[in-house]
């Protein structure tokens, strides 16, 4: 007789644990084929805002670590996604029906992509900041700071368009809230299984599976979130309704690119766009 | 105070130097057209005389102006090399520097602002900027930016520095090599309507810079053009915010530069008299009219008695009067509404049981005018801690320890600017740290520089102006 397999409750991904939706709530997860994958917890808005606590409560001990412990927290990631990667391999060939070599494509990409990104930690305010030559006896300096607490629409790209939209971010020190690809949510849920045995302090990354269109609204519109990523965000008057939403408190926005190629090297603009600049004037005198 | 031996005497300024038409129009094209609208008034808010009647322009005028800088674009200004953009630039600084005098009159005649601001604060700030600017047009391939234009920016200025905010939109605007409509704020057109002529006399190619009259209505109408590419605002948050409503789902790029609350915190060991004139500058320069204004104050509770008495003593010596008078510190308050503003948060202060003192001075009979007053026993609950007051009003709250302060001074929606003062120099880089505001100023407040980025967090905006940063709002970009 063949041993029966023990299968994973797949849940969401907040503060480092990973409970249930409050909710209660589940939605079938199809196969390529349309065969049971699994149930996906389904969150709530109750969930989203149990995430953004998580998040802004990580935010200032993940700000505030050197440039160089972020790179090597998500250099970390990449070891251990690295190290799981047949895992990975399976679930996107099952979830997505990819082939065995487009799979080990995605998650070649996507381990380079955070060992890239893992990088840029201790380099982007060298790029991105600049002293400045003032007309007057003053030290002044423009240095780049993370947003805040950033919510991500995740593109459906499950593994390698989710670390795309989320490596940019928390190298720079933001934390986040991101809703995974609502027909592959599951690979995300065990990139967060990485992401939890990888050093990465509870909370810099949430994750929650479920409803774009019911879960995203709430983030658009959270007073204590200063941005949000539609990047994969497909249908154009939803994205319209969650940029006015977003003007509430002025969160910094980036427009939907659902299409994006993300075998292709990004550029800077995804860690710049949630970034602040600061610019410190000191006297110059004896 | 007439007894007072150490009175100055009288020391106006000519306004024989500006001309003053009695009605303007609009600038489009290249030439000054009257609207299809109807007109407004605009009056010196120091005596309430009336100064010129101007155009209000409406959706069809607008549309005119959006018109002529996008044919500017395409034809001229995008095919032009930057060596050739930065030489109207320079144009455009050394007029402005001729003109000086002109301008500086004209813009306390307009604004109430004293004429040492105006002269040696607002005007050569502009002209700097403008100089600055001229040299990226040509070296924006090292900007880290790219080098491609956007197209049409459609630019709405305020009235607290009218001629500075139109050098800080028009001039990174033309240096990347778009074309602009720009909207002064309604109670302060005049210098940008000199500026016109100053493109006129730099022979900067028609359709370049349109500059539209009006009031919110206009602004609206350039803000939703659909073929603005650009929108620069700077002003309230509350208009800042219906504006990222009203580009929502459209290419636009958009840059706010919104209202703050700023922090300004004095440690015990800061040098006291240097940070008395700190914060008398913080809150006192341009009547308090500043987003960046250093509104609150932070003073550490074991030196809050002696900040005080010096503040105080300080304040009795503001002289307010006359803007065109070459003594005067504080000038009058821009409008009849800003100042039913100032009085209403200012009664809000004292109901809720802040302390309030006024330097003692007299207040001209005619014109709009406020003594510079500070709250004491302020609560971080008040509405005077957290609204943005925009005049001469000053909060005081003290504190124990720097994480106090810190975490006083980032309660708040907005993120603009904030001071520090004291003599630590690793107290001075770790509060520099925790602050979350776009400007920081150690040991000084209000600096400016065409240099320098300014532009805040939360809700005090997105964006930056000055500097290397401030193309980043008029270029597409490595990656659209």
């Amino acid at each position: 007789m063949s041993r029966i397999d023990v299968r994973k409750t797949y849940k969401l991904y907040i503060g480092g644990q990973f409970p249930r939706s409050e909710s209660g709530r589940s939605y079938i997860v199809n196969d390529a084929k349309g065969r049971l994958l699994a149930n996906a917890a389904q969150a709530s808005r109750k969930d989203a805002r149990d995430a953004v606590v998580a998040a802004r409560a990580a935010f200032g001990g993940w700000s505030g670590k050197t440039a160089y412990n972020r790179a090597q927290v998500v250099y970390r990631i990449a070891e251990v996604l690295e190290g799981r990667r047949e895992q990975f391999e399976a679930e996107l060939r099952a979830a997505e029906g990819v082939s065995a070599a487009k799979a080990r494509t995605y998650v070649d990409a996507a381990v380079d992509r955070l060992v890239w990104y893992a990088g840029w930690a201790d380099k982007i305010t060298q790029v991105v900041g600049n002293a400045n030559p003032v007309a007057g006896p003053f030290f002044n300096l423009s240095s780049p700071e993370p947003s805040g607490v950033i919510a991500v629409v995740a593109p459906r790209g499950a593994l390698l368009g989710l670390v795309s939209v989320v490596a940019p971010l928390i190298i720079t020190g933001n934390t986040v809230v991101v809703i995974a690809s609502e027909d592959n949510p599951l690979t995300a849920i065990t990139l967060g299984e990485v992401m939890a045995t990888s050093d990465l302090p509870g909370g810099v990354v949430n994750v929650l599976t479920g409803s774009v269109a019911e879960i995203a609204p709430w983030l658009a519109s959270h007073m204590d979130v200063n941005g949000i990523d539609l990047t994969g965000v497909a249908d154009a008057a939803l994205a319209t309704e969650l940029e006015v939403a977003a003007a509430d408190n002025l969160k910094r926005v980036r427009r939907p690119a659902p299409d994006t190629d993300w075998l292709v090297e990004p550029d800077l603009d995804r860690m710049t766009r949630f970034l602040e600049t600061k610019t410190v004037w000191h006297p110059i005198g004896v | 105070m007439t007894d007072n031996i150490f009175d100055y005497a009288p020391a106006p300024e000519s306004r024989a130097i500006v001309d003053i038409k009695p009605s303007y129009g609009l600038f489009i094209d290249g030439e000054f057209v009257d609207g299809n609208g109807s007109a407004f008034k605009t009056i010196n808010p120091a005596t309430e005389e009336v100064l010129a009647e101007v155009a209000e322009a409406d959706d069809a005028d607008v549309d005119a102006a959006v018109k002529a800088a996008r044919r500017a674009y395409t034809r001229v200004w995008s095919r032009m090399s930057g060596a050739e953009r930065a030489k109207y630039l320079y144009r455009i600084a050394r007029i402005i520097q001729e003109r000086g005098r002109e301008l500086a009159v004209l813009e306390s005649i307009d604004n109430g602002k004293p004429i040492k601001e105006s002269r040696d604060v607002d005007v050569p700030i502009v002209a700097a900027h403008f100089f600055y600017y001229a040299g990226w047009a040509d070296k924006l391939q090292y900007s880290g930016y790219g080098s491609t234009p956007l197209g049409v920016a459609g630019q709405v200025i305020p009235w607290n520095f009218p001629l500075l905010m139109l050098a800080w939109k028009i001039a990174p605007a033309l240096a990347c090599g778009n074309t602009v409509v720009l909207k002064p704020a309604e109670t302060t057109p005049l210098t940008a309507l000199l500026f016109a002529e100053i493109c006129q006399q730099a022979d900067l190619p028609p359709g370049v810079v349109n500059i539209v009259t009006g009031a919110g209505e206009t602004g609206r109408a350039i803000v939703s053009h659909p073929d603005v590419d650009k929108v620069a605002f700077t002003g309230s948050t509350e208009v800042g915010k219906a504006i990222a409503r009203a580009v929502a789902g459209s290419d636009k790029k958009v840059t706010l530069e919104l209202g703050g609350k700023a922090a300004n915190i004095v440690f015990d060991d800061a040098p006291l008299d240097q940070a008395v004139e700190g914060i008398v500058n913080g809150i006192f320069f341009n009547q308090g009219h500043v987003c960046c204004a250093g509104s609150r104050l932070l003073v550490q509770e074991s030196v809050a008695d002696e900040v005080m008495d010096r503040l105080k003593r300080r304040m009795a010596t503001l002289r307010l009067g006359d803007p065109l008078d070459k003594n005067t510190d504080v000038g009058a308050i821009n409008s009849a509404e800003q100042l039913a503003k100032i009085r209403e948060l200012s009664e809000i202060g004292e109901n809720e049981g802040a302390e309030r003192w006024s330097a003692p001075c007299d207040l001209p009979a005619n014109g709009y005018w406020f003594a510079p007053t500070v709250f004491t026993g302020v609560s971080q609950a008040h509405r005077i801690a957290r609204e943005e007051i925009f005049g001469p009003v000053l909060s005081v709250l003290t504190f124990r320890t720097p994480s106090e302060a810190v975490e006083k001074a980032n309660n708040t929606p907005f993120g603009l600017s904030a001071g520090v003062w004291t003599d630590k120099g690793s107290r001075i880089l770790s509060m520099a740290n925790r602050l979350r505001a776009g400007v920081v100023w150690a040991n000084t407040f209000n600096k400016f520089d065409p240099t320098s980025p300014f532009g805040g967090y939360k809700e005090s905006g997105y964006g930056r102006e000055g500097g290397r940063h401030g193309l980043e709002g008029y270029l597409k970009g490595a990656d659209s």
